[in-house]
């Protein structure tokens, strides 16, 4: 379910490294707990991002929800196809609707992240202490 | 097609552009008696629109009719209980808005000179006397319009005072149970707004509190009793850890409808507080009034509050505008009057006694409901709540029926929905405050009907996630509404 080579945060996003470049998403598991989404809000191309801070949002009909950036870096490119079509994110979480790509500053930050397999654990965990189950 | 097979109240109504049918009128005038003019010669082609066609022609009976079956498709708290967890729908006295409707009040003028208002003057006065008393603060401002907008008037005061002091420091924190107009509010005011975690019993978590605060904090906004109908015990220690670092408590007094008569805000810390005129004092909400959200602070914040401050003089009430360390007007003229009028009809009516069982009745009605629907809905957090508590859709979603079918299918039993997927802290959350307005019968009504949809999320849950069935409009798509939201009628938009 969740792609080996991706690394992930406690705020449910993804990221993975193509050479310098670090395409950040959000996982699964928290487009399911959004439901479907109806609007992003993306950062604009040469803005840096911070690890831990915001870059962006995502709005459901339940609610909106912050983005985290898990790297910093300088915004390379934005997936703007998503403005025109946001339920991509309910689609293909970790594929075609990836947010943006970032130049990675610091790739040590990535060893801080969760692997996959930490990050199914992590969320098992949430569902039940929730006491919730799926869709 | 027959069209007309059903009574107007359970009859959709069409909009007015398509009953609309050329030539239609509902005023006539006399014929022209004077010479016609052009009227791009005399305003000027930019101000005269070529293009304006296609506006709805009817006539007066039809108009009429119109709005009178749409006045029909509303459903309020005069039709029976509405449970909308957080925004305290009790009852709005008829005694209020006859009050209201008084010539000498509902025709003063703002710009009236004052010796001929001091009847209204002295509303407002005895009205901030009366909430300074509830709150156990000093001094009270009626200007803001809304909550949130009290809300805003009281960080902008925290930030002068801090900001006289020397820093206005920058980060305001915010439980995670709170109203989501709390980081809006601490963020319009240009601060950063920082995440305190709840504890198991959904109130504030000390340690982590304690670790958060520090000079850079310039306060915390905090709901009591909480979205969870929580009170916060340690609401003591709370203002202690921040006065100890010059951080300051702002309460988020929405729920005060739980407090009256029994806990005074200003005894427990608290150096600001904003009451909704519109939750706890029973004047109107929404489309039924404008709102007002009085902010009352501690003699500390005074010099700060929001001009013209009303003045005793020898010659009656004045305004005063000379307040040189006010943080300014927040709204046109003195506040929503008439509005200040309810609340203080409503105050003046109840007296202190009546104010106290009123809170008291609001805290028996919820525990009543909670304790009658724990048996079928889940209640994620078991602390003993007070006006209000929030059960979560955790059995019901075994079978694929989520909060929200619930509350569509609550439309179908003739009952208002309560408040959906709020807060966020509970997953699939459903928030249920009856107010103290509602008899026992009424909320039996109400334990039967969720008690139906429950064994309806069991036996037949298709019936639930489909609701509702037998309201005007089916199960609005507001996934497509929010995607693609088509923001303007146009005679080819196919109709339903």
């Amino acid at each position: 379910m969740y792609p080996q080579h991706y690394r992930f945060t406690k705020e449910h996003e993804w990221v993975y490294v193509e050479g310098d470049v670090a395409v950040i998403g959000i996982t699964d598991y928290a487009q399911r707990e959004l439901g479907d989404v109806v609007y992003v809000e993306l950062p604009e191309v040469g803005q840096e991002l911070t690890a831990g801070k915001v870059l962006g949002s995502v709005e459901s009909v339940k609610a909106v929800s912050d983005v985290y950036s898990p790297v910093s870096g300088e915004v390379v490119e934005v997936n703007t196809a998503l403005h025109q079509a946001p339920e991509k994110i309910n689609q293909d979480p970790h594929g075609e609707a990836w947010l943006v790509k970032v130049r990675l500053r610091d790739p040590a930050e990535l060893d801080r992240l969760m692997t996959a397999s930490e990050y199914e654990a992590y969320i098992a965990q949430a569902s039940q202490a929730s006491g919730s189950s799926s869709e | 097609m027959i069209r007309k097979v059903r009574t107007h109240p359970t009859q959709n109504e069409p909009l007015l552009f398509e009953i609309s049918r050329p030539g239609k009128r509902a005023y006539q005038l006399p014929e022209l008696d004077v010479p016609p003019v052009d009227p791009e010669a005399v305003l000027g082609p930019e101000n005269v629109r070529p293009d304006l066609e296609g506006l709805p022609e009817l006539s007066e009976v039809e108009v009429v009719r119109h709005f009178t079956r749409l006045s029909t498709h509303n459903y309020a708290v005069d039709h029976g209980l509405y449970p909308l967890g957080s925004c305290t729908m009790k009852y709005n006295p008829r005694l209020n808005e006859a009050l209201a409707q008084l010539d000498g009040l509902a025709w003063p003028h703002p710009y009236q000179p004052e010796e001929t208002v001091q009847g209204a003057l002295e509303i407002l006065a005895r009205l901030e006397a009366a909430l300074a008393e509830i709150t156990g603060m000093d001094a009270v401002t009626l200007q803001p319009a809304a909550g949130a907008h009290g809300e805003l008037t009281g960080l902008l005061m925290i930030r002068a005072a801090l900001t006289e002091r020397g820093n206005p420091r920058q980060k305001v924190l915010i439980p995670d149970s709170a109203h989501g107009t709390n980081p809006a509010t601490a963020t319009m005011a240009g601060y950063v707004a920082e995440t305190v975690p709840s504890n198991a019993q959904g109130m504030v978590d000390l340690g982590a509190l304690e670790r958060q605060v520090d000079e850079s904090v310039a306060a915390l906004m905090l709901t009591t009793p909480n979205t969870l109908g929580v009170f916060e015990q340690n609401i003591r220690q709370i203002a202690e850890i921040l006065h100890a670092k010059g951080a300051m408590l702002y309460m988020d007094g929405a729920n005060m409808n739980a407090l009256l008569g029994i806990a005074r805000p200003g005894d427990f810390g608290v150096d600001a507080v904003h009451l909704n005129l519109h939750k706890t004092f029973s004047t109107p909400h929404g489309g039924g009034g404008p709102g007002a959200g009085p902010v009352a602070v501690k003699k500390h914040l005074e010099p700060y509050l929001p001009v013209p401050r009303l003045v005793k003089t020898e010659a009656g009430w004045k305004w005063d505008f000379h307040r040189p360390r006010s943080i300014g007007r927040v709204r046109a003229f003195y506040g929503n009057f008439l509005v200040a009028v309810r609340a203080l009809a409503y105050i003046m009516a109840m007296g202190p006694e009546g104010l106290r069982q009123a809170t008291l009745d609001a805290i028996l009605n919820a525990r009543y409901l909670r304790q009658k629907l724990e048996p079928y809905y889940e209640l994620p957090h078991k602390a003993p709540t007070m006006h209000e508590f929030v059960l979560s859709d955790a059995r019901q979603a075994t079978n694929g029926v989520r909060t929200m079918d619930i509350a569509k299918r609550l439309l179908d039993y003739g009952f208002y929905a309560y408040t959906v997927s709020f807060p966020l802290i509970v997953r699939g959350a459903m928030m249920i405050e009856p107010t103290e307005t509602e008899s026992k019968q009424e909320l039996d009504l109400f334990v039967e009907a969720m008690r139906a949809i429950a064994e309806e999320a069991q036996r037949d849950p298709e019936l639930v996630r489909t609701a509702p069935h037998t309201t005007r409009v089916g199960r609005v798509d507001e996934v497509t509404a929010a995607r693609r939201p088509i923001l303007r009628w146009t005679p080819d938009l196919p109709r339903e």
